[in-house]
């Protein structure tokens, strides 16, 4: 950081007034707009945010701007490489690969924000119910999430998914009902913390209810590690989804997620790896994307935090 | 301690159970008869099947029967391939997975730790962010993706490697390393955080005041202690490996228990994928209650027993 010019005129008191003197000069900087100077400073998490952004406009006007539909097919078409016409080329049923890849983002990244969302809503509350009333109740909830946190995460998507059929629900839902668990123990970590806090004993013996001071003091403040957790949760979303669409139990046919437009790729790779390149490049940037805001959201909001 | 044990043993019992029983659901929900696909079977001998199968008893009686078989590790013939016990099958396939697993572990540990270290002692500079570059490469790109990659260059472009064949040590190193590419990032970035640490700590800083070597300081006190959050991932470092090995396995056609697995969920073939799903669960679960008592172990600060509290 550059020094600032320091003159004799920064040294003069500040206020000769004493009635003045108590007052705080200069605004008072909320742990937020602090957060998110920090987080400013980190130019990589910007451009994380941006080529989000970025792939969300394409998500739903990308397809459009090719002037192919995603699914249909030329068969006198195929297998092209990059052309005036099929900007990414076409796979080998003759599929625009361009419109193919925005038809893709909108998927992967619908299934990565909605499993995080539900994770969110869930964990939260079970998390926060468990560490607030403590004692029988924590319990109880802790150990059934126990219990579903020994399940090993992927058996059970896969299980799941090969019981409940292939779609975008059942592969969000397969997700979540093991996803949860770690926001919850999280967020119970951090409840149990703060409870004994002072301010929480002011506030109940204001007469604050139970649900009042979970949700207007408990919850804002574990805000950090939830929103750093929730961040992190979207690249292992779209990680699954794109591992489970290769493993042939992804998202059913005429949809185009990047799992599956990786899969369909790859068995021609050795011949077309330009197939390949696309949704190769677009998951792999999407989950970069989002794993540089998660670190930079941690740094910025854990004041404990090392540079 | 003994205690511990026997409680984390009962729950590694209960999700085993759950795990059992759901994939006996999956087995009755799933549409149409096990047979559905072969060649139209006339209907006596569909019936005759199904006897055999023992699918023709009451639910609840199958149910107990195959609890109980499961416990036992017996979980029948496989639909698809006749004549084939799924217990054959995964003790058949279950070394190749091994050896390319502890392969994958080795170098993931050994890489992952290496980084870590030398980002940790370099801060800040410019190995430093080389290390980091590449750790977040790592997470970001999917194991199947470098899969791919690496058959790309290596074994098409360069011909170091064979594409996909399972007969010599050589063969197995790009899937190791496909299957090391995820765990050696996190491993990686563990380090630092902790070596960093570690190096901040008061008895560094009185190790180097009594004149001792960098090296000393950096391998002899540093490593050791920066080392306990690194043993506390080898559960999940397991699980990432196992469930990775599945679609590396199917992608150079390695012939383990991942791709087995697979094969298994394309063939809707029940029984081999209930026996596959409970012996991957005995296996993660048991490693992890490992790591947690060999934690223990090394770290005697952490108290196993502790009520409440974090382990």
């Amino acid at each position: 950081m550059a020094h600032p010019q320091l003159t004799s005129t920064d040294f003069e008191p500040l206020l000769t007034n004493k009635a003045e003197l108590e007052k705080i000069s200069g605004k008072s900087t909320s742990y937020w707009k602090d957060a998110w100077r920090r987080f400013r400073k980190n130019k990589l998490a910007l451009a994380g945010i941006f080529v989000i952004l970025l792939l969300g406009i394409m998500a739903f006007n990308g397809a459009k701007m090719s002037g192919h539909n995603f699914k249909d097919n030329d068969l006198m078409a195929t297998n092209q490489t990059m052309s005036k016409d099929h900007w990414f080329g076409t796979d080998t049923l003759g599929r625009d690969i361009f419109a193919r890849t925005w038809e893709g983002a909108k998927i992967s990244l619908f299934i990565g924000l909605m499993a995080a969302f539900l994770d969110l809503i869930i964990g939260v509350i079970w998390g926060a119910v468990a560490g607030y009333f403590g004692g029988k109740v924590d319990e109880y909830l802790m150990r059934i999430a126990d219990i579903l946190y020994g399940l090993p995460y992927l058996l059970v998507v896969i299980l799941l998914m090969v019981l409940m059929g292939q779609g975008i629900w059942t592969m969000i839902i397969a997700m979540v009902i093991t996803g949860w668990i770690n926001m919850a123990r999280i967020v119970r970590g951090q409840v149990m913390q703060l409870r004994s806090e002072e301010y929480v004993l002011a506030s109940r013996s204001l007469g604050a209810s139970n649900s009042r001071l979970l949700f207007k003091h408990l919850i804002p403040n574990t805000l950090g590690p939830i929103l750093v957790t929730l961040t992190l949760t979207v690249p292992n979303a779209i990680f699954t989804e794109a591992f489970l669409s290769f493993l042939g139990l992804g998202v059913p046919m005429p949809h185009a997620s990047w799992g599956v437009m990786t899969s369909d790729a790859i068995g021609a790779f050795q011949y077309y790896p330009y197939q390949l390149f696309f949704p190769a490049f677009f998951i792999c940037l999407t989950m970069l994307a989002f794993n540089v805001i998660g670190d930079g959201m941690r740094d910025a909001l854990d004041p404990k935090g090392r540079k | 301690m003994g205690k511990y044990i026997l409680k984390r043993i009962g729950y590694i019992l209960l999700s085993l159970y759950l795990i059992i029983t759901a994939t006996f659901v999956l087995m009755r929900l799933a549409p149409g008869s096990p047979f559905a696909s072969e060649r139209r079977i006339p209907p006596a001998l569909e019936q005759q099947m199904n006897e055999a199968y023992g699918l023709n008893d009451p639910i609840h009686k199958q149910y107990i029967e195959y609890v109980v078989n499961a416990f036992t590790f017996d979980f029948g013939p496989s639909f698809k391939f006749v004549g084939q016990e799924v217990t054959d099958i995964i003790f058949r396939s279950f070394p190749y997975s091994l050896v390319l697993g502890l392969e994958a572990m080795f170098i993931a540990l050994g890489i992952g730790v290496l980084l870590g270290v030398i980002a940790a002692i370099r801060h800040n500079k410019f190995s430093d962010y080389i290390a980091m570059v590449i750790a977040v490469l790592g997470i970001s790109v999917p194991s199947f993706i470098m899969a791919s990659i690496l058959q790309y260059v290596f074994a098409i472009k360069l011909e170091m490697f064979s594409v996909a064949r399972m007969e010599s040590f050589a063969d197995t190193i790009l899937p190791a390393v496909a299957l090391a590419t995820t765990p050696l990032a996190f491993i990686a970035r563990l380090m630092r955080s902790s070596m960093l640490d570690v190096l901040n700590s008061d008895y560094i800083k009185t190790a180097k005041s009594k004149g001792m070597s960098q090296r000393v300081v950096t391998y002899k006190h540093g490593l050791r202690n920066a080392m306990l959050p690194v043993i506390s991932y080898m559960g999940p470092l397991i699980a990432s490996i196992l469930t990775g090995s599945f679609i590396i396995e199917t992608i150079f056609g390695i012939p383990g228990l991942g791709s087995e697995f697979v094969t298994s969920i394309t063939n809707r073939d029940y029984t081999v994928i209930m026996g596959t799903t409970v012996f991957f669960g005995i296996l993660l679960l048991f490693s992890v209650l490992i790591v947690d008592l060999i934690y223990g172990l090394i770290d005697p600060r952490i108290k196993l027993t502790a009520k409440g509290g974090e382990k």
